[in-house]
């Protein structure tokens, strides 16, 4: 792995959602220490650009280049198991991306007088707050993020830019979908409102039924 | 000759279908009456089994393809997983209630013989309970596609099923064999066997076995047809919601 | 892969796993087989091993819509899937999790509803081992049949429309060894068979699982 290549190029990129394509044309690139914000309204694909780009499902063209081993995703869901305490939902993902401290990411984001609750007992914020923790437990330098400040207070918010910042200096990277201001100055924005698909044209009928 | 992955685009499909579609209704309308009028009217009573033998003008064809029509579907089934051509898992979909129709047809049939023949309505014969099963998985095929609404996680879906099924119907029917002897009589027809049914059964049986086919050929040509054009609707229905 | 499989067991015990009403389910039919079809010792002896591969059968298919659908709905299913497991070995680990803790216990417990039964004594060791062989395929094709409805609102009819009849070989081999076993006949020749349908599913079937998965994680 050479530290000159782009670790993530996103070349004409089409996405579908239902079988029908929602964005097109959409390209950027994101190198070391850089984040990039999404935007745009409701149901503009932004969830399913980043489902694409993180390999969970296929583009319907384009060009992804991603450097392997090196994406964290994290959905609009948590996958926070009620059943297990905080540490134990942790070192489960610690152990699933073969690293092994949990103590940073507890501090990070204030957690460390929680690591024992139950998941299930704790509020929508914190379960955010753990489920945004996951990341840093990742060890993966590129972070790919839906709607990450959801049912967040201001405070929390900022706790979140201020892991993300830090994430950026140490050479990592983030993706955010969002629709809110993160606080992240250096963060570039993209509008993909300019990139929705046009209906297709109506005068032929081919395999896509169109 | 253009290759036959052109008829995979469905308008082509539909065109082409909708000429041949009458010449094979009447065919198959022709072939049916021919074959079973010839077949209940013209042949001798066998000395065994009385007239009831007759019956098989229907219980054959219908078993023989009640098996086709899954082999169909699976091989449907494969051109989609590989070649992802829509009409491919359309014309799946389509036959999957046809075969299931005829599935019902063979037992139906199997049990009208039976009853003069064996004294019983079902008996749990490996054939018949092999048959039971594969009506069994029609209708686990069917609902897996009527129950998932987008049309490419459906098609994919039950592509997957149709494959994993075929190997698991194969199981079962030999696992049948060994849970239970049972007492239907042999294959009717066969290639490799020289001992058939008499001649005087044989030729109207085929020409019941070549309605049937032609039966069947054209009822997955209209089904297919529909499943596309609904499957166009669905489109442009999405394509409306999308320049809102 | 191991702590995935620590998860799964941890929460299957923990509060709200379920763990044991596969158990308590197995009980109730075949408390509830004598009810219907009379207390007479020697008819229950006579289908005594059959109505315990049912039971079991039965009791496995219950629990498997849970086998994915709770991670589906808290997203660790779309997490897990961009983590760097395979998602066939997501699907083996799930399959061994759901052995573990819902056919395991009933193979344990067989021998004791056994008695309820009346199963002659010569039927015990081929029932628990027909049940011991025959309990992972039922794992694993049931986690295909899991892995296909696993978006579905009230999917679990619909599994088990897909699933019994993909469980039809194995029932049949495996009921067919305990049964022989009971009436003092060989039975090795249904065992080896089932033991093959066992070994061929987990080969394969795995594949087909996480092939499902993906399509409807999409």
């Amino acid at each position: 792995m050479t530290l000159n290549t782009t670790p993530l190029q996103v070349e004409n990129l089409a996405v579908a959602r239902g079988g029908l394509a929602v964005l097109e044309g959409v390209s950027f690139s994101l190198s070391r220490g850089a984040a990039l914000v999404l935007r745009g309204p409701n149901g503009c694909g932004k969830t399913t650009l980043l489902r694409t780009i993180a390999g969970l499902q296929p583009a319907l063209s384009g060009h992804i280049g991603l450097e392997p081993d090196a994406m964290a995703y994290a959905g609009h869901s948590d996958g926070v198991k009620p059943a297990l305490t905080v540490t134990e939902n942790l070192r489960f993902w610690a152990d699933i991306f073969g690293t092994s401290t949990i103590e940073t990411a507890l501090t990070q984001f204030n957690l460390v007088a929680l690591k024992d609750r139950p998941a299930g007992t704790l509020s929508a914020g914190q379960k955010r707050r753990l489920g945004l923790a996951r990341l840093l437990v990742t060890g993966r330098p590129m972070w790919i993020l839906d709607e990450p400040t959801v049912s967040l207070d201001a405070a929390s918010t900022a706790m979140f830019a201020e892991a993300v910042r830090a994430h950026l200096q140490g050479g990592g990277m983030a993706l955010v979908a969002t629709h809110i201001d993160l606080g992240l100055a250096e963060a570039q924005v993209l509008d993909l409102t300019p990139f929705r698909a046009k209906a297709p044209a109506l005068d032929d009928f081919d395999e896509a039924f169109l | 000759m253009a290759s036959i992955w052109s008829y995979a685009n469905p308008k082509k499909f539909i065109d082409t279908t909708d000429r041949v579609l009458p010449v094979l209704s009447v065919l198959a309308l022709a072939a049916l009456v021919g074959g079973l009028v010839w077949g209940f009217f013209f042949t001798p009573d066998d000395y065994k089994q009385g007239s009831t033998v007759k019956i098989i003008y229907l219980h054959v064809p219908a078993a023989l393809m009640a098996i086709n029509a899954w082999m169909m579907m699976l091989v449907a089934s494969v051109v989609w997983i590989i070649r992802r051509h829509h009409v491919s898992a359309l014309a799946a979909r389509a036959a999957a209630p046809v075969g299931a129709m005829m599935t019902v047809i063979a037992l139906a049939t199997g049990a009208i013989w039976g009853q003069p023949m064996w004294g019983t309505w079902w008996e749990w014969d490996p054939r018949l309970t092999s048959f039971l099963i594969l009506f069994l998985f029609y209708l686990g095929y069917m609902a897996l596609w009527s129950a998932i609404e987008d049309d490419d996680t459906a098609a994919d879906l039950t592509g997957i099923l149709c494959l994993v099924g075929s190997v698991f119907a194969l199981l079962s029917r030999y696992a049948v064999n060994f849970w239970n002897q049972g007492l239907h009589q042999g294959a009717s027809l066969s290639l490799d066997k020289e001992e058939n049914v008499a001649d005087v059964f044989y030729y109207p049986l085929l020409l019941c076995i070549a309605g049937f086919v032609l039966l069947f050929v054209a009822l997955v040509f209209l089904r297919t047809q529909t499943e596309i054009r609904a499957r166009r609707m669905r489109a442009l229905l999405a394509r409306e919601r999308l320049n809102d | 892969m191991r702590a995935l499989l620590i998860r799964d067991l941890r929460l299957a015990v923990r509060a709200g796993g379920g763990f044991g009403l596969g158990l308590a389910f197995f009980l109730i039919v075949v408390v509830l087989i004598p009810f219907a079809v009379g207390p007479q010792s020697a008819l229950l002896a006579r289908i005594a091993a059959g109505v315990l591969w049912i039971g079991a059968l039965l009791a496995c298919l219950l629990s498997l819509d849970r086998l994915f659908a709770l991670d589906w709905d808290d997203g660790s299913l779309d997490l897990l899937a961009t983590a760097p497991l395979p998602m066939e070995a997501i699907v083996s680990i799930k399959a061994l999790a759901h052995w573990l803790t819902t056919a395991l216990p009933l193979v344990v417990i067989a021998p004791v509803l056994a008695v309820l039964l009346n199963l002659p004594a010569a039927g015990y060791w081929p029932l628990v081992l027909s049940l011991l062989l025959g309990t992972p395929a039922l794992s694993v094709i049931g986690t295909f049949g899991a892995a296909l409805t696993v978006g579905l609102k009230r999917g679990g009819l619909l599994m088990s429309l897909l699933v019994l009849p993909l469980y039809v070989p194995t029932l049949i081999f495996g009921a067919e060894a305990a049964r022989r076993g009971a009436e003092g006949m060989a039975y090795g020749t249904p065992l080896i068979f089932l033991a093959g349908i066992t070994c061929g599913t987990i080969a394969l079937l795995p594949f087909a699982s996480a092939a499902v998965l993906r399509v409807n994680l999409r």
